[in-house]
């Protein structure tokens, strides 16, 4: 079974994001950056399926700037076997990463490509199905679970109001969302043998978004309510503001 | 006649209700740029007789697509007609629900166009003749505002963000013809398991009722469950702690790594608030939280709190709302 795992670097869930001198991208200073949440899922599922087959290779991919290695040797440390840097310069998202992946993607032979359902910086939510279509691949998005079996992929997506199970043929494509793959942590063993893994840079092969950032900003803050009352007491009143104040009754 | 495409999402041969979400955003868009609104929806043969209610959404035009390899959602087969519809129709926007099916098909339909796609979007605005996208990002954080360099523009609108606006439209029904085998596709549903009694999905529902550990154990969310059910139009939803214990299942969870909820009414019971709680439900219309700590991070965005023992407030309040629609 051989995997191919495509990650970002993301700042950190718990950190405060402020906005750049030009309006269009965050200041990155003070700013803690991790591998984002759903890709972990995405590698944990990739390292199981190499456990279970009890052979096969984990790759992973990244697209972003130097820092971005540190984000790889995580992955290296949770057990994947090599990982290849996609240099760019300026931050990317969209059709422009997913053309640069599947450039590096169609050079290589996998049964699967393995994603995150969404990168919590742009929170788009797309790239692993427009790396799908470039390649021409069936996909499966936003799965908690999967098994490969008989050279097919049965995997569970969740869908509003319940799930859908799909059969895809392999290779394909399948983004990860939170369900069955609790990540490991790196072991300190895992650190080390990291250190001694393959990690190749090369520049990436940016296409056009189609899409241009024209200005970020901070949303109106959530004034902070009142507090109603204490207590059962409170709700006669608080029904009352629901009703009158907030009309959603 | 080039126009705005509505993708109007249809399961188990059912219109969504989000479809009156995408028509009217569409309708807006069309009368900015003074064009057309083609609603499309595709479905298995006898879905025809179900689209009649389109046109009351201001879709000027609804394209039925009716074959057995569109009975089940697929990436490829509805990529594909949608690609051809919009090529066909020469669209200049194509707008699809935040839902999982629009947020699966709208980054494929871009990428075989190789246009720009945005998803979440708050706002669509026409600007100058063009069309900029507002949406958020980083969980909420910061607001962006995203212009689009080719067409058509893909982009998939948030749920629960454009209400549903009656603007009556002749809404004629059109035949699309389609020519897939399933047999061609990679990937195939072979099945549809329902959530557990039919419930309403929290990412759609417009009240939501979420607990978190103040609940104390999995069996008290039974007092949510009855609150919801007072509620009539309520979802129950759950923290991350909660879920992680094992308490409701993960499609229940609102935040960072759950859904993200916009609905009227946002209930935060025995939630703490934490910064990726918020991310998933800081949208909400109105949010009330119960806590009985003064001091928890949810009462800084809640329009309305109660201090005190949820298992005292709860019973109250779902007692109140029981009498109030018995008025
Ligand atoms: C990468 C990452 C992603 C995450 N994603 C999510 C996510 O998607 N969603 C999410 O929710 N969290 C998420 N979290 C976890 C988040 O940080 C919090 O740990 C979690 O939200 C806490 O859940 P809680 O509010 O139920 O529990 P707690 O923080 O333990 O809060 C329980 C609250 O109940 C109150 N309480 C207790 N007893 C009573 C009572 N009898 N009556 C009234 N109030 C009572 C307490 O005062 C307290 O405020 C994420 C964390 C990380 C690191
Ligand atoms: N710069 C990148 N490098 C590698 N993979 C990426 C990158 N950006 C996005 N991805 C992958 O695509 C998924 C969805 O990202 P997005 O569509 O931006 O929300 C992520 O979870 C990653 O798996």
């Amino acid at each position: 079974m051989k995997s191919i795992v495509c990650v970002k670097r993301v700042p950190d869930t718990e950190t405060r994001v402020r906005i750049g001198a030009d309006q269009a991208s965050i200041d990155p200073s003070g700013v803690k950056f991790v591998l984002n949440p759903y890709d972990e899922f995405a590698v944990e599922a990739a390292l199981r399926q190499k456990e279970a087959a009890g052979a096969g290779e984990v790759l992973v991919l990244s697209v972003g700037g130097t820092d971005s290695a540190e984000t790889l040797r995580t992955t290296l440390a949770m057990g994947a076997d090599a990982a290849v840097l996609l240099k760019t310069d300026t931050p990317v998202e969209g059709l422009a990463v997913a053309a640069a992946l599947a450039a590096e993607l169609k050079e290589r032979q996998f049964d699967l490509a393995l994603f995150g359902m969404k990168a919590v910086d742009d929170d788009l939510q797309a790239v692993g199905g427009m790396v799908a279509e470039l390649l021409d691949l069936p996909s499966a998005t936003v799965v908690t679970e999967f098994s490969v079996a008989h050279g097919k992929v049965t995997a569970r997506r969740e869908v509003e109001g319940g799930t859908e199970v799909v059969e895809l043929r392999l290779p394909c494509v399948l983004t990860l969302t939170k369900g069955a793959y609790e990540p490991r942590y790196a072991s300190l063993k895992g650190i080390m043998a990291a250190k001694k893994k393959p990690l190749e840079e090369k520049a990436a092969q940016v296409g056009d978004a189609g899409t241009r950032l024209q200005q970020l900003s901070y949303p109106p803050e959530r004034q902070a309510g009142r507090i109603v009352g204490q207590g059962p007491d409170a709700v006669p009143e608080l029904i009352r503001l629901l009703r009158e104040e907030a009309k959603v009754f | 006649m080039p126009g705005i495409f509505a993708f109007v999402e249809a399961r188990e041969g059912e219109i969504r209700k989000v479809a009156g979400e995408t028509v009217t955003a569409a309708r807006g868009l069309a009368d900015a740029l003074g064009v057309e609104v083609h609603a499309v929806v595709l479905g298995a043969p006898g879905l025809r007789e179900r689209v009649g209610e389109l046109g009351k959404f201001g879709a000027d035009a609804v394209f039925v697509g009716e074959s057995e390899a569109l009975a089940r959602y697929s990436p490829e087969g509805f990529t594909t007609v949608v690609v051809n519809f919009l090529k066909e129709h020469a669209c200049d926007v194509a707008l699809f629900p935040g839902t999982a099916m629009g947020k699966d098909l709208g980054p494929r339909v871009a990428a075989r166009l190789g246009v720009g796609y945005v998803s979440d979007c708050t706002a669509l605005e026409v600007v100058g003749g063009s069309v900029v996208a507002a949406r958020p990002r980083y969980a909420g954080k910061i607001a962006s505002r995203v212009e689009f360099t080719g067409t058509p523009v893909v982009a998939a609108m948030r749920t629960n963000v454009v209400t549903a606006k009656e603007s009556r439209r002749a809404g004629e029904v059109r035949q699309l013809d389609v020519a897939l085998n399933a047999a061609d596709f990679g990937a195939i549903v072979r099945e549809i398991q329902a959530a557990a009694g039919e419930k309403l999905d929290v990412g759609e529902a417009p009240v939501v009722v979420s607990g978190g550990r103040g609940l104390r154990e999995p069996a008290n969310f039974k007092l949510l469950e009855d609150l919801a059910a007072a509620l009539g139009n309520a979802a129950v939803g759950a923290s991350r702690a909660v879920v992680d214990a094992g308490w409701r299942p993960h499609a229940e969870q609102v935040g960072q790594t759950g859904k993200t909820v916009s609905p009227q009414l946002y209930f935060a019971i025995g939630i703490s608030g934490a910064i990726q709680h918020l991310a998933g439900m800081r949208t909400a219309r109105y949010v009330v939280a119960v806590n009985k700590d003064p001091e928890a991070p949810i009462f800084k965005v809640a329009d309305y709190g109660i201090v005190g023992d949820l298992f005292e407030i709860v019973p109250r309040l779902t007692e109140e709302i029981r009498k109030l629609r018995n008025e």
